[in-house]
């Protein structure tokens, strides 16, 4: 038999002889989506295509959850989903060119515009020099076999549409594969 | 259906919980191991990644890596792996390996809440308090990192940060609650394997769903947080409620916890006791001036 | 994928996600769905409350067997052994679904008299080509139907596209109503299952016989008017020189149960990534044009338009229909450059001549072929199939353009890679100029995806990506403008290529207007840039302009993008997003309802005729002609879709029914034959002399050697996989702290008992290897890969997840070090999910060197 029980649930019910004091962040606790800006958004990771709900303040992503009016996922995620935010918001994050020339031992920083022009004369000067009007036997086939391209599983449908748009259709640049086959 | 009502009633008095106490019901026979808990836990409350098994990296320890619950892992995912031995009961199916086939127990644990909890007890500074939500949260700006919570809790739960010194466990997602929020471990579970809400809702559906369980031949069903099961010793209650699948100890849950707090005097006697002490002081002083 | 394309009509899962919850039973197989797709295993769980029987077959004990009523262990590899047995089990028993089968499948059709099975010719069908390792189909064909010219070479615009079609003739098929005409396709099924026995499972995939028979009887209790059984599946059948077979084999099972086109039925698959799905059906494939159209292909006559025409027009059946959707491309393509008396511009589009996929692609950077390469999220140095080689690929590229997130493999191949890391080559030896360019994510830009279900969801943009990341839509925009002016004035063929390409997308800073391409994408009338409301509108005279038919509808007037839409109360949510085709949540959804239009049974009610209103209604769009009343019957000689009887479920197919045999469409086979893996422990024990795929398309070459049929160097079986906290090649994920604490490095799983047998203990490091490369991991020794008795002797099984890489936070050796290219002929899918290997206790450095690229060249010199 505890005989000092009775005691302790008593002084328990009175929370001491003090109340234990409401601290002035929990006195101001509050979902720090408040206010926020919220869209809806589809998770990038896996196939099930779970909405997301997305919450931003002053142009920074605060909290990715589970869009609730979902048919699918009903709010909830899988931890890949649950970590979108750490995925977009995440300090390892590429945010500028990197660029290295032929047998470079490192890195280089270089501005996004002298990249694309860079790019544009590597792709012209490769399909210039591969360009195949007709194959071996004949057949005209307009193509270039020395571009390839790869990806597409992630990117938007409208880019997918871009890309076999511009690189089949505008430049011959037939091996465009992405991981379907993976 | 009245039926389930009024046990629920009953237990839900019998745990102690207040009228409008919430908590959380983990059903570890709906639990994939996705771990959606722990980092939906750890995005919503910012908390940083452990580096897990201390930077040593893959524990081995089945598919648990971030080992238990911590000062910056307020949900935890458990994995058993058994495999039933060549001469068990054939019954098979679910959860219930069949002789020499496997089953893998998953469950996510977290801080219960209790309704008597010792860590409140044991705080000497008045940095824990019980919420209007029935919760038990660590304000760290009031923790001085004492530590006295830690060893005061029978399931290990709230432990000091390496970071800032103090004392830290879930908080039922405090600040979510305030706006009606979800906590956000049980809006991300996949498979509902985790519910929040009211207690006096929660306890009803696991009698329930523990008869549900043993009637589809999971004999260990059992409810963890339950007084009369006498699962959670000389705890009170709980307001983090389990389904369990086999025995407490199977998923490093203490089957009878202990509050240490039962063999002594609580913190907060002495702490009273001192307080006392100073208001006879600063009485004393005043009547001095 | 074909192999539910071949049998039914479209590659894509027959149903969604949500309708598992009213399956009565639930078979996954080839799939880890607990684990790879958590949120969508969230209605087996509600189907498993509900009282639904859950069987998972797979190799290991995953979270999805912990879930599950019955797992089924078998040896990786061995599923169409299984799934060949559930059949014979089907047919033998009686518990074939009679009307559906003798209504909705092609049961009855007569095959001509030259084919032969596999069972008259010890392992091959007719038409075999030893020397070219292919198959020609024409003795494949139903009887009285003419044939096609043969084609020349390597058609592999077979291998997503035109497999739908059947028969290419007028004159009616010949039929045996009765079943009983020994070359009835029925008959011919029967024939050719009846050695697989549960016998057969029982050596050769090392399921106890009561465990197969269990299945067996679940699937069978599970499937009638009042029933349905669901399949669910995803990569680990894909993987395999016969992984099309495998999904071939499972669809046929389908329909013999009658499971295909009702409610709580069919056959989800579960797709990888967020739009993989998308990604073929606008395809950033190399043998497609979008909604399924072939790239014109030199091996068949593709010299002009109509040559072109002729090959992917159906006489009958809704591809009749493909003219319209051609030409309609070409508008969307090239503008106001495509008309009429030029063959609307088909002479620009590029014609492809032999086998340009992924593993091919790395073979033409080894040997030069290949200069340059764009790499768009993609991190072929982990997840490219013998990643040595994939990494060798890149160090031989002039330049290598990399956009992702974060310094991937890829982009580090030159300075981080393990063969630079041990000095084996040096960055001072590479050529390969890299572009690493900083690419935004999903929140940061707007547009769609298509998940596993076919379901397009469009989503907004919530933030600007950080400095000088941007979209692909930006990095594509502006690239066609500089190639564009580069090649101003330029008057070669390729000039006016690029020139005549239609690019006429608004921007904003230069982010093309999404909403824009999505507008050519669902189709639009040239004259007045109206849009059209769905593919029925659509033309072959120049007058209407489309990207993609299949999304046709998706935005049919100004302001209505459907992707956008939210409203999912009701059962099959026809309010969320949009579902191509035409909105169509469960496909063949006409064979829900029995020949006469009435549902099979109101538990399984979905799509059933209206006599009043005289039209097709239920809860989904009916995937059919919506007023053909159930008694049609088409006229003789009658084109497309009005050559199909009101009771054709199949609508894409000729004949508008189910495949029990494929006639076209499969380059392997009509039906599903039990090969072994490329490299496997065991021979065949149905075809001893044909132990392995006939027409698996190989690369065996020094850096690239294949094990030999039970090598006693590599005894047991690996297999590679995913796990819940990581995500494919790792760069979404192994940078991302959150998850990478939860699988913090690479691992092999071995079972206990070869543990004891190399003398490791749990967490200690092994080494495991192939003749292509060796890696390093700790074992993770576990139950959950038992050893299985095969051939009666035990065999082991490693399992190796393959996410990791050098980069990141989680790091691991490459998986795929290990892997080997290798094609299934029709899919052109590689062979990771069963093969086999050497392990032993120990690092890397401690051991001799088995598998570095010179041992395996000094191998092939003693052999």
């Amino acid at each position: 038999m505890d005989l000092m029980r009775p005691v302790r649930d008593a002084l328990r019910r009175h929370v001491g002889v003090l109340p234990n004091p409401i601290s002035r962040r929990t006195a101001e606790a509050q979902p720090r989506i408040r206010g926020a800006n919220v869209i809806i958004s589809v998770c990038p990771y896996c196939a099930v295509g779970c909405s997301q709900l997305v919450y931003a303040k002053e142009g920074r992503i605060i909290d990715i959850e589970g869009n609730p009016a979902s048919p699918i996922n009903a709010g909830t995620l899988c931890p890949k989903g649950a970590a979108t935010s750490g995925l977009v918001d995440n300090p390892l994050r590429l945010t500028t060119v990197k660029y290295r020339p032929p047998y470079g031992k490192q890195w280089e920083e270089r501005p996004l515009d002298w990249a694309m022009e860079r790019i544009a004369e590597r792709v012209k000067a490769t399909r210039d020099t591969s360009f195949e009007e007709q194959d071996e036997a004949g057949n005209l086939v307009n193509r270039t076999l020395a571009i390839g391209h790869l990806g597409g599983a992630t990117l938007d449908n409208e880019e997918n549409y871009l890309i076999k748009k511009l690189f089949t259709a505008g430049l011959g640049i037939v091996a465009v594969e992405n991981q379907a086959r993976i | 259906m009245n039926e389930t009502l009024s046990l629920g009633a009953t237990t839900a008095d019998k745990t102690g919980a207040r009228p409008g106490a919430v908590g959380f019901l983990t059903d570890a026979s709906l639990c994939i191991g996705c771990k959606a808990c722990e980092v939906a836990c750890k995005q919503w409350n910012q908390l940083p990644a452990d580096g897990s098994n201390g930077g040593q990296g893959l524990t081995g320890f089945s598919y648990d890596n971030t080992g238990d619950l911590g000062a910056t892992t307020w949900r935890h995912v458990a994995f058993v792996e058994r495999t039933a031995p060549a001469s068990s009961d054939p019954l098979g199916g679910l959860l219930a390996p069949a002789p020499g086939q496997t089953a893998w127990l998953m469950l996510s644990d977290v801080c219960k809440h209790c309704v008597n909890a010792p860590c409140l007890d044991a705080c000497p500074t008045g940095a824990i308090i019980r919420t209007r939500f029935d919760t038990v949260v660590i304000q760290d700006d009031v923790c001085n990192g004492c530590g006295y919570c830690v060893p005061a809790c029978p399931f290990g739960v709230p432990q000091l940060s390496g970071g800032d010194h103090t004392a830290h466990k879930c908080t039922l997602c405090y600040d979510r609650l305030v706006d009606g929020l979800e906590p956000a471990c049980a809006k991300a579970c996949p498979t509902d394997s985790i519910q929040f809400g009211p207690i006096e809702e929660l306890m009803p559906r696991a009698v329930k769903r523990v008869a549900d369980l043993q009637s589809r031949g999971v004999r260990q069903a059992q409810i963890y947080g339950d007084l009369r099961s006498g699962g959670t010793g000389g705890i009170d209650g709980l307001n983090a409620l389990f389904v369990l699948t086999a025995e407490p100890e199977t998923y490093n849950l203490p089957a009878s916890p202990q509050r240490p707090s039962d063999k002594t005097l609580p913190a907060f006697v002495t702490t009273a006791a001192a307080a006392l002490g100073l208001v006879l002081a600063a009485v004393g002083a005043l009547r001095r001036r | 994928m074909p192999g539910l394309g071949a049998r039914l009509g479209r590659g894509g899962a027959t149903t969604f996600l949500q309708d598992l919850a009213h399956s009565d039973c639930i078979v996954i197989m080839g799939a880890n769905m607990a684990e790879n797709h958590p949120v969508g295993f969230r209605f087996v769980v509600q189907a498993r409350e509900r009282g639904a029987t859950i069987i998972h077959v797979d190799p290991r004990f995953t979270r999805t067997s912990a879930l599950s009523d019955v797992h089924v262990p078998l040896r990786a590899g061995s599923d169409i052994a299984f799934l060949g047995a559930l059949i014979n089990h089907v047919l033998t028993h009686d518990l074939w679904f009679d009307e559906y089968v003798r209504h909705y499948t092609n049961a009855s059709t007569i095959v001509g008299e030259d084919f032969r099975d596999t069972e008259d010719l010890a392992g091959l069908f007719s038409g075999y080509l030893p020397g070219e390792r292919r198959y020609e189909f024409n003795t494949w064909r139903y009887a009285g139907q003419a044939t096609d010219p043969a084609p020349s070479g390597d058609t592999n615009q077979d291998s997503q596209g035109y497999q739908q079609r059947v028969g290419r003739t007028h004159r009616p098929l010949q039929v045996d109503p009765t079943l009983q005409h020994p070359n009835c396709v029925f008959q011919i099924v029967k024939r050719h299952f009846a050695r697989y026995t549960p016998e057969l499972v029982e050596e050769t995939c090392g399921v106890p016989r009561e465990l197969f028979l269990r299945v067996a009887d679940a699937i069978t209790r599970n499937s009638g008017p009042e029933r349905t059984t669901a399949f669910a599946y995803a990569v680990a059948w894909t993987q395999h020189t016969t992984g099309t077979q495998m999904i071939s084999c499972c669809a046929l099972l389908q329909l013999l149960l009658g499971n295909i086109g009702r409610p709580g039925g069919g056959i989800m698959a579960l797709r990888g990534h967020a739009t993989i799905q998308g990604s073929t059906d606008i395809p950033t494939l190399y043998n497609l044009l979008p909604g399924y159209l072939p790239m014109p292909n030199t091996a068949q006559p593709c010299a002009t338009l109509a040559d072109h025409l002729r090959q992917v027009t159906a006489p009958t059946g809704w591809w009749h229909h493909a003219p319209a959707y051609m030409v309609s491309l070409l508008k969307a393509y090239y503008g106001h450059e495509a008309r009429p008396e030029n063959d609307f511009a088909y002479d620009l589009v590029p014609k492809i001549g032999g086998d340009y996929s992924f593993q091919p692609m790395l073979l033409m950077m080894q040997e030069g072929a290949m200069q340059g390469l764009f790499c768009m999220g993609q991190n072929p140095a982990v997840g490219g199939q013998n990643a040595r080689l994939a990494r060798r690929a890149l160090a031989n590229l002039d330049w290598l353009v990399v956009r992702d997130l974060f310094e991937t493999e890829t982009a580090a191949f030159w300075h981080d890679a393990p063969e630079v890391r041990n000095g084996e080559v040096s960055a001072k030896e590479i050529k390969t100029e890299v572009f690493l360019l900083p690419a935004a994510v999903t929140p940061e830009k707007e547009g769609s995806y298509t998940n596993t279900q076919r379901l397009v969801q469009w989503h907004d943009k919530a933030v600007d990506p950080p400095g000088d990341a941007r979209s692909e839509a930006w990095f594509i925009h502006n690239l066609a403008q500089r190639v564009k002016t580069l090649y101003a004035g330029d008057r070669s063929a390729r000039g006016r290529q690029i020139q005549s390409l239609a690019w006429e997308y608004r921007d904003d800073e230069g982010e093309p207007d999404l909403e824009t391409v999505l507008k050519e994408i669902n189709g639009y009338n040239v004259g007045d840039a109206r849009l059209v409301p769905d593919y029925t509108a659509l033309k072959d005279d120049g007058s209407t302009a489309c990207g993609c038919w299949i999304y046709s509808g998706i935005m049919p007037e100004e302001g209505r993008n459907l992707a956008r839409n939210r409203n999912g109360d009701e059962r099959a949510a026809l309010g969320w997003g949009f579902a191509w085709p035409a909105n169509r949540r469960m496909l063949y959804n006409r064979a829900s309802a029995r020949p006469d239009g009435s549902p099979w049974s109101e538990r399984k009610a979905w799509v059933w005729w209206d006599p009043e209103q005289g039209r097709w209604t239920g809860h989904d769009s009916p995937d059919f002609p919506v007023s053909k009343p159930p008694d049609f019957q088409p006229l003789p000689g009658a084109d497309g879709m009005d050559a199909h009887g009101g009771d054709a479920p199949f609508i894409m197919m000729a004949d508008g029914k189910g495949q029990l045999y494929a006639a076209t469409g499969l380059r392997d086979g009509p039906l599903p034959t039990h090969y072994e893996p490329w490299e496997t422990p065991v021979g065949n024990r149905l075809y001893p002399d044909q132990p392995r795929s006939p027409s698996a398309k190989l690369h065996d070459r020094p850096t690239n050697r294949y094990h030999a049929i039970a090598d006693p160097r590599f005894p047991h079986v690996i297999t590679t996989y995913r796990l819940t906290e990581h995500h494919t090649a790792g760069a979404m994920s192994r940078f991302v702290p959150w998850l990478a604490e939860l699988q913090p490095e690479g691992f092999v799983e071995i079972d206990p008992s070869l543990a004891r047998s190399l003398g490791a203990d749990n967490r200690d490091w092994v080494t495991v290897s192939t003749l292509r490369g060796a890696i390093e991991a700790r074992a993770l020794v576990t139950d959950r890969i038992p050893p299985l008795m095969i051939h009666g002797e035990r065999l082991h099984q490693v399992g190796v997840p393959w996410h990791y890489g050098y980069t990141g936070l989680a790091q691991g050796d490459v998986a795929n070090d290990l892997s080997a290219l290798i094609e299934d002929p029709n899919s052109l899918i590689h062979e990771a999910k069963a093969f086999t290997c050497a392990i032993r206790k120990g690092r890397l450095s401690e051991g001799s060197d088995e598998s570095t690229s010179e041992a395996a060249a000094s191998s092939e010199n003693e052999t």
